[in-house]
């Protein structure tokens, strides 16, 4: 999230898509309801926040929500784009921060085109976009980079006239994106799309703020990094990043998944979203020049990519201490570079190419998550060896001893070890709000369960010791690395969120601004955004005041609540908060400031911006001071599937692209069985007929609650939703068991039938039909104890194709094509 | 407000709208006091905890309370935190049953091991499982390494090791397993975000 669950209360209208707060995240809903009912907030004069949904399946946020649009899954791109459209011709965009906060007014080079879907540039043999023609024209005396280098000038036209003005751009390819194109795509039908777009369209006004609110519905798509863009470049066009009640704000679906990404247990990162080196980025310098972003403006501070280096040095110093040195380039040979793309589906597809030997789980069960979970049994089947750490048996623990599989023919070793769970350690979780919050160890260990940090530490410990012993292939980052800690084979949480935080070498002193962090090995820091979370005082992370005192913990009155926990970066609640305020350091709206200039200083939030720098200083920042233009980006050369978002098809889609049904899916988009020369795993339409997606109920957290009785009481079997009018089609009644098939896999399931999910009619009237797939059940469980044969065919993700976004890698899980029938 | 004792709170009741007027709540009466003395009979004495819900990423606040019985520790309530500005005290389902995921009886109690072509789990102690791993490790490691490229790039990574997890371990577990992963040269390192 750019803002916090709390924060959402201040919002005048929110619009959620891909997400159902109201039964995934009930309790952050609170805030949502919260806006509704304050009569201070909402379009015109007020009288409550409206909440727009659109999703595929009236749920309980639809309910609560003022308008429900019934979409079709994945063509969210095409709903924002109409959106946009609308706000772009009928000139109710937010102008001055339009002109002065965003790249509106960069002029992008000749060359640059988008014709029948796709992009200058676009190479078929390689699947993939050559992306010179996706920059700016530059103009004028280079700027000063980095270590002496200069970086171009990007020209611009403060008028926004220029025909290859980004603003010129964005009207042009949005100008496809009508109400009566929408309606085709997405099966929403024109008059309700019209009437939300005049909702959204008063949201450019500057005393008035939208949020955007969102989770996996739209970021598992092959379009989903599009996606979520579509939906930044709609709130950057009303003005809406920066600000209290705005933003684009991801509800995320586990307790630290945040934080774990902030960490970087993700293949294409370091910690503080560093890139991973590729390579031939041979040495320091190429790595900062390769992956460091270049200033374009000079007004731009480019503060990232300003201080890539220093925020890496910091972080091989951590790791590698006296092991990093000037010398050797401070250890930049220890972090290993991929050779390629190694997400979670390519963890996988190594697997099935036998390339894989062998694979640990740390509480992450592969079978369930899928997706294709039968090419995933395959693929575990093909290992020489698993670990699984969990506190409780998993579908991949038991993976060998799954329906259907031979375990006397499987020749993997696998090993269960028992863990910890969360109430038995302390440590951090990072909401999605990115505020990081301590918990305590309440109870011991259970039994013989030992903490996955410390069966790392020790399984690291006894690798040392080999490699010491047999000698081996390049042991030298395994015997540097540090373990300062009091006891390295159990080293405290505590202790390293210390190194996290990290410290000057020289006085021993916490870091407390990771502006201060260096290049030359005096400074050291695991994670730079969160240096500042625990300086010489003590771990910030543990603070807890809250509300019992909301006039003394709350000081602005609107929400931040400074000393409850700590977020990141420095304790800031609203990311880009310099674009809350005006030029001249006003806010846009006087009653919801997120941070205001006073003359001599910024107040307010923690400013995203340097706290004394004055606005009307002619060499002032521009607001955004993380990328290289100092301003939002309408158009961005860092979608490897185009600078623009554009409407593709789900891989298996019930129509033709309405748009170009020439290139109807996205061209670019991972395919990894047609890579890896197995055969396609894709149905069409004729046999696979209706549109399904799957998603969570209230009651369950992916597949561990099916371990808790209470839980499983509440829902306690696999079932499918199904529109009343195909149930009739088909006969099917509540509660018939139904096979539901795809062309990777079965479901056998219950029916459940439903008004919740009704038809849609989509281009040249086709009616469609949406299937509802629940993803909690498998042959793991209570409920599958109970039912040994009924819950053969309990794993959802059987169904969800292999194929991913080109960029996040994320799989299609949710817009896929099924058939159903009675048995 | 005042506190009230039993007696007070009968008093007020039977005062009708004098009451509603005394105590301001639309009901007339205040629950506050015989709430206290219900809950107070179990968590007497008991310590109280900051925890966090260990499900979605809302991120609510916690409060566990438990009590040392014959030298163990013992979980007797968890609620949510009233002073957290995320949940204010409330807890969906899933949080509210939180206790029994704490104490599940369902645990995997020892180190199992399935052999290669087995049919069954056999239960191992620690060090045979930790030694088994790490000599896995270290031969896939050593039989996957590549120190250069076919390019002549030093890229010292391990192509035949992945590690996934950490959407539901403490941030410090996280950075920790990412810093020996990488330190591995593992390029396989995954979580749940994509997924």
């Amino acid at each position: 999230m750019t803002n916090h669950w709390r924060d959402i209360k201040n919002a005048d209208v929110i619009l959620i898509n891909g997400a159902n707060p109201a039964e995934a995240h009930p309790v952050g809903f609170q805030w949502f309801v919260k806006a509704k009912l304050d009569p201070t907030k909402g379009p015109g004069a007020g009288g409550g926040a409206k909440i727009v949904h659109a999703d595929p399946r009236f749920t309980r946020t639809s309910a609560l929500a003022d308008t429900y649009l019934r979409i079709r899954t994945g063509t969210d791109v095409a709903y924002f784009g109409g959106l946009i459209n609308y706000v772009l011709q009928n000139d109710l965009y937010h102008a001055d921060y339009v002109k002065n906060y965003t790249n509106a007014s960069f002029i992008v080079r000749e060359g640059y085109d988008f014709k029948d879907g796709l992009f200058s540039g676009y190479n078929q043999s390689t699947r993939s976009y050559d992306i010179s023609s996706w920059a700016y024209e530059t103009e004028g005396t280079p700027l000063d980079g980095p270590a002496g280098t200069t970086q171009a000038r990007a020209k611009r036209d403060m008028t926004l006239q220029h025909p290859r003005s980004v603003f010129q751009l964005l009207k042009k390819h949005y100008s496809r994106y009508t109400a009566d194109m929408v309606s085709s795509i997405t099966g929403i039908p024109i008059l309700d799309f019209v009437s939300v777009a005049k909702l959204v369209g008063e949201m450019g006004k500057p005393d008035k703020v939208m949020t955007i609110v969102y989770a996996v519905g739209l970021t598992h798509h092959t379009t989903g990094g599009q996606l979520i863009r579509s939906g930044a470049l709609l709130q950057l066009l009303l003005g809406n990043m920066g600000r209290p009640g705005g933003g684009m704000n991801a509800e995320r679906g586990h307790a630290n998944i945040q934080g774990n990404t902030d960490h970087a247990i993700s293949w294409e990162l370091l910690p503080g979203y560093l890139r991973i080196p590729a390579p031939g980025q041979k040495n320091l310098d190429g790595y900062v020049a390769a992956n460091a972003a270049k200033k374009s403006d000079p007004n731009s501070w480019n503060f990232f990519g300003t201080n890539y280096r220093n925020f890496m040095v910091s972080l091989l110093k951590a790791w590698y201490g006296d092991a990093a040195k000037r010398e050797n380039e401070f250890a930049y040979d220890f972090i290993p570079k991929p050779a390629a793309n190694s997400s979670w589906m390519s963890i996988f597809d190594q697997a099935l190419k036998g390339k894989m030997e062998g694979v640990i789980l740390s509480g992450m069960t592969a079978t369930s998550i899928g997706p294709d979970s039968n090419q995933v049994l395959q693929g575990l089947a093909n290992l020489k060896w698993l670990v699984v750490m969990d506190p409780l048996p998993t579908t991949s623990s038991e993976f060998w001893r799954a329906p259907g599989m031979d375990a006397a023919k499987i020749q993997t070793e696998v090993f269960m070890l028992p863990t910890t769970h969360w109430i038995e350690k302390d440590g951090s979780f990072v909401n999605s709000g990115r505020w990081s919050q301590w918990k305590e160890a309440v109870l011991p260990p259970e039994g013989d369960a030992r903490h996955d940090h410390w069966i790392m530490a020790e399984l690291f410990d006894r690798l040392k010791q080999l490699y010491r012993q047999q000698g081996g292939k390049f042991p030298d980052p395994i015997m540097a690395m540090t373990l300062g800690y009091k006891d390295p084979k159990k080293p405290e949480l505590d202790e390293i969120a210390k190194e996290i935080n990290g410290k000057d070498l020289a006085t021993g002193s916490q870091m407390t601004s990771f502006a201060n962090l260096k290049a030359d090995g005096t400074t050291t820091s695991g994670d730079w955004i969160y240096v500042g979370s625990y300086p010489d005082a003590g771990n910030l992370a543990k603070r807890r005041n809250g509300v019992q005192d909301v006039k003394a913990n709350d000081p602005t009155g609107m929400g931040f609540f400074p000393n409850w926990a700590w977020s990141w970066p420095l304790n800031r609640r609203v990311l880009y908060n310099r674009a809350s305020a005006d030029a001249d350091g006003k806010p846009w709206d006087p009653k919801r400031p997120g941070i205001q200039w006073n003359g001599t200083a910024w107040t307010g939030d923690v400013p995203d911006y340097p706290a004394t720098m004055n606005p009307k200083d002619p060499a002032a920042w521009l607001p955004f001071i993380m990328n290289g233009e100092g301003v939002g980006r309408l158009f961005s050369s860092s979608m490897l599937d185009g600078p623009i978002p554009e409407h593709y098809e789900p891989y298996e889609a019930p129509i033709p692209n309405p748009l170009h049904p020439g290139v109807s899916e996205d061209p670019v988009a991972f395919l990894y069985d047609q890579a890896a020369g197995r055969p396609s795993r894709f149905g069409k339409v004729d046999k696979y007929p209706y549109v399904a997606t799957s998603y969570r109920l209230t009651e369950h957290e992916h597949y561990v609650t099916q371990h808790v009785p209470l839980l499983v009481g509440l829902q306690p079997q696999a079932f499918v939703e199904v529109p009343e009018e195909l149930a009739n089609e088909k006969g099917i009644k509540n509660g018939d068991r139904v096979r539901v098939s795809s062309a990777r896999g079965k479901l056998e399931v219950s029916a459940l039938v439903t008004k919740r999910l009704g038809p849609i009619t989509l281009a040249g009237n086709k009616k469609v039909y949406q299937i509802g797939i629940p993803i909690h059940w498998g042959f793991v469980g209570v409920s599958a104890d109970q039912n040994p044969e009924k819950s053969k065919y309990w794993l959802a993700n059987a169904l969800t194709p292999m194929v991913g976004d080109v960029g996040a890698r994320t799989p299609e899980f949710k817009a896929f094509l099924v058939n159903i029938e009675k048995f | 407000m005042p506190e009230l004792t039993r007696r007070e709170f009968l008093k007020l009741g039977a005062g009708g709208a004098a009451g509603i007027a005394v105590v301001g709540n639309p009901l007339g009466f205040d629950l506050k006091a015989a709430k206290k003395r219900q809950i107070g009979s179990r968590i007497t004495g008991a310590k109280e905890s900051k925890s966090l819900c260990p499900y979605c990423a809302v991120g609510c606040a916690l409060i566990a309370y438990t009590k040392e019985v014959n030298g163990k520790t013992q979980l007797l309530q968890i609620e949510g935190d009233p002073d957290s500005p995320v949940n204010e005290g409330r807890l969906c389902p899933k949080g509210a049953t939180a206790m029994q995921l704490a104490t599940s009886s369902r645990r995997v109690e020892h180190p199992l091991y399935r052999a290669p072509g087995s049919t069954k789990w056999e239960v191992k102690d620690w060090d045979f499982v930790l030694n088994k791993i790490a000599q896995n490790v270290k031969a896939s490691r050593d039989n996957t390494f590549v120190a250069q490229d076919a390019s002549g790039n030093v890229v010292n990574r391990t192509e035949g090791v992945a590690f996934a997890g950490g959407a539901a371990f403490s941030s410090e577990e996280g950075y920790f397993a990412t810093k020996l992963m990488r330190s591995l040269g593992v390029v396989h390192i995954e979580q749940q975000a994509r997924v």
